[in-house]
């Protein structure tokens, strides 16, 4: 007995000795804060370089960052939080913050917004700024932004007699017709069937909601969804785009240049990649334009990235002065310009360097009209599930009433604990 | 009873461990497979419910769950054969005494093995791509028609066992061969003298021999086939049409990119539950192929 006592004691002292040790480090730290950033892709090789400014400015703060690969950030993320090991502050997708804040894992952060001189409001896409806020509360301030839109051979356009890019479906159909010849595998456009982009793209363009009833039910069956479905699927079916997947796409850059597709439905960071791979004699070849929609210049996707501060950080002070360093106009420029990212703030858009760029400035009028899609944690997987039954519908195998009905049927399989949780736990959920 | 005492105190460590990282994550596996674990539970354990056999009920009644298993039985039945087929060839090829540069081929026909799967998966996927392949351009050298190996839904599973056959054969190659050098030369010699064919010495030595050889090359390779998930999750990331989605993509799809950890884990044990009577099956033919 005796024995077993002092050995339980002995455990203690030494369990007591490394907890004052583990204290006794953290008050060290307390002189310097060392503050965990995660980043993600290019962007966590790019804000490398705007730290050493933020230390220089902030000498009590050291930022330790660690950069993710795009592929496993999400599940990182989540892991991260099992384990009880988040990041102060993190870059995150605004399609994941849903998931985050249904975890509970995210600082809300309205009073720090209300009180900063840097971070405004008014400054930014406001549809960018709503995809932040869920159930009233704001979880993120937009870093970038992202959208997709329509990349053209303008040289193919004219010399099929289309002196301006579409602005409708129609006129968009009817350039399709004129630009493809699949007898000699030229299309009119390249939308990579394993993408949920370019049909999400189309569907945000329509007036009807994608989920109903307070997201409980997936709504694809409404007459907006099948229009857009059945716009997507026509392309395939009257050859106007070849039903392959971005595996077998492989360049795209160079056959867009070599004149294989006159239109391609992408984002922002492919600017820079065909300033980069295409000769600078083909330059001014292409061009950008706003998406075409049902009736005039369409909605889009309210895409991009946001900075969050982590529930659990210990720093949230240091790590929302993180957060108004990199909401700078002056940062948001250096971003642009290292990477091509586009601001989330209109000033920066103001700036010489992207005023002057007629081909970005397509983007600015594309994200003045995006729209946000909906906030739920399982968004993505109805997303990647919409498209793998609209590649079925593409391949023939269904036509656009029966995938409009299976995406439901799915979206409402996926919803089914979301809906017990809202029903049977109250109003956690988001 | 000492000895007996000594014996468990000997296999304790191994024991442990093996409790500890094997038995223990199992069994919290199987207790996991039985309730809806997923994102809202990690947020909240009030959110989590005991369903039973609620996910194996839902996963019998999923089409893709069948054709994922369908996909996965195509892979084992036409690569398996395929890939011994090939190891025991190289084998012979390389134990033959006709061979010469014994040692180059040996270490280049076992390079694949030790390559890396993405790489070597990128590297494939450029080969067998459909406008710019370099295989394409071979079939059209020849006359052929150019086939759509990675997009048509047809082609996709059997370009992923040509790779998985070319990436794995050597390994087994090599336990082959040890087999075949094992082989004693004079009962070639007998038959020769006896005036026996090649053909006949391989049918009558050569596979009798290697017997034991091949029966546990080829169990431990069906195990291995059984859990396809790197080829298609790096070359066609399960498409065109989820046409090479494998049970075990499902379950990393179900489990780490949708979080739900129930239903990921009720594919884990039925997938096991397959596989050990696949290879129950085979053991008892194996033994009975043996006794006669």
């Amino acid at each position: 007995m005796s024995g077993a006592h002092g050995i339980a004691a002995r455990w203690r002292a030494a369990l007591l000795a490394g907890g004052l040790a583990l204290l006794g480090g953290c008050a060290r730290e307390d002189e310097t804060q060392v503050l965990s950033f995660w980043a993600i892709g290019r962007e966590g090789e790019a804000v490398a370089k705007l730290l050493p400014d933020f230390e220089r400015e902030h000498p009590g703060l050291r930022v330790r960052l660690q950069q993710l690969p795009l592929t496993a950030a999400h599940q990182k993320l989540l892991t991260a939080f099992a384990g009880g090991s988040t990041p102060d502050v993190s870059q995150l997708g605004n399609t994941w913050i849903p998931e985050l804040v249904a975890l509970d894992a995210l600082e809300p952060l309205q009073a720090r917004v209300d009180a900063s001189p840097e971070v405004r409001e008014a400054d930014y896409f406001p549809a960018i700024w709503a995809t932040n806020r869920l159930g009233g509360t704001l979880y993120g301030v937009p870093w970038y932004v992202d959208t997709r839109l329509l990349f053209y051979r303008a040289d193919l356009l004219r010399a099929a007699g289309f002196a301006a890019p579409p602005r409708d479906w129609a006129q968009w159909r009817a350039m399709l017709a004129a630009l493809s010849h699949p007898e000699r595998h030229v299309f009119g456009a390249l939308l990579p069937t394993n993408e949920y982009e370019q049909l999400l793209s189309l569907a945000l363009e329509q007036d009807e909601p994608l989920l109903r009833e307070g997201d409980r039910y997936g709504n694809f069956r409404s007459a907006g969804f099948r229009r857009a479905l059945a716009f997507y699927v026509d392309t395939f079916r009257l050859r106007q785009a070849p039903p392959i997947t971005n595996v077998e796409a492989g360049n795209p850059w160079v056959e867009f240049g070599r004149g294989v597709y006159a239109f391609y439905v992408s984002g922002p960071w492919n600017i820079g990649e065909f300033r980069q791979r295409l000769p600078a004699a083909e330059q001014d070849r292409w061009s950008t334009a706003p998406l075409p929609g049902p009736q005039g210049p369409g909605a889009g996707m309210a895409g991009g990235s946001s900075l969050v501060v982590f529930r659990a950080s210990r720093h949230k002070r240091a790590a929302w002065q993180l957060i108004e360093f990199l909401s700078r106009p002056a940062m948001q420029q250096r971003l642009y310009a290292l990477l091509g990212d586009m601001p989330a703030r209109r000033s920066v858009w103001n700036s010489a360097a992207l005023r002057g760029d007629a081909k970005v400035q397509a983007f600015r009028a594309q994200l003045e009209r995006v729209k946000p899609t909906p906030a739920v944690p399982e968004w993505e997987r109805i997303a990647t599930e919409m498209q793998l039954v609209a590649a079925e519908a593409v391949a023939g195998r269904l036509d656009v009433d029966q995938a409009a009905a299976e995406i439901d049927r799915r979206a409402d399989a996926i919803l089914a604990k979301r809906r017990w949780v809202l029903d049977h736990v109250g109003s956690r959920a988001p | 009873m000492n000895t007996q005492r000594v014996a468990w105190l000997f296999l304790a460590p191994a024991l442990l461990v093996l409790g500890l990282f094997f038995l223990l994550p199992v069994a919290a596996a199987f207790v996991l497979s039985l309730t809806d674990y997923d994102l809202y539970a990690l947020a909240d354990l009030r959110h989590l419910r005991f369903v039973a056999l609620g996910n194996y009920w839902e996963l019998l009644h999923r089409p893709l769950f069948w054709s994922a298993l369908g996909h996965t039985f195509y892979f084992v039945i036409v690569g398996v054969p395929l890939s011994l087929a090939a190891s025991l060839g190289a084998a012979l090829l390389l134990n033959s005494p006709l061979a010469r540069m014994q040692a180059f081929f040996r270490t280049a026909l076992f390079a694949p093995v030790v390559t890396t799967v993405v790489a070597v998966a990128v590297i494939w996927r450029y080969l067998f791509n459909t406008k710019y392949g370099l295989v394409n351009y071979a079939l059209q050298a020849l006359g052929l028609h150019p086939v759509d190996w990675l997009g048509d839904p047809h082609w996709a599973m059997p370009t992923i066992i040509l790779f998985a056959v070319w990436k794995n054969f050597g390994y087994n190659m090599i336990i082959l061969l040890a087999g075949l050098q094992a082989i004693p030369p004079d009962l070639y010699e007998a038959a020769r003298i006896d005036g026996a064919s090649l053909a006949r010495q391989f049918w009558h030595i050569t596979l009798p021999m290697l017997r034991p050889t091949l029966t546990m090359v080829g169990i431990l390779t069906v195990a291995g086939y059984f859990q396809l998930f790197a080829e298609p999750y790096v070359i066609t990331e399960g498409g065109p049409l989820q046409s090479t989605v494998s049970a075990l993509f499902l379950m990393y799809e179900e489990g780490f990119k949708w979080w739900n950890l129930g239903a990921a884990s009720a594919v884990a044990f039925l997938l096991f539950v397959v596989m050990f009577a696949v290879t129950g099956v085979l053991l008892r033919l194996a033994r009975r192929g043996g006794e006669a």
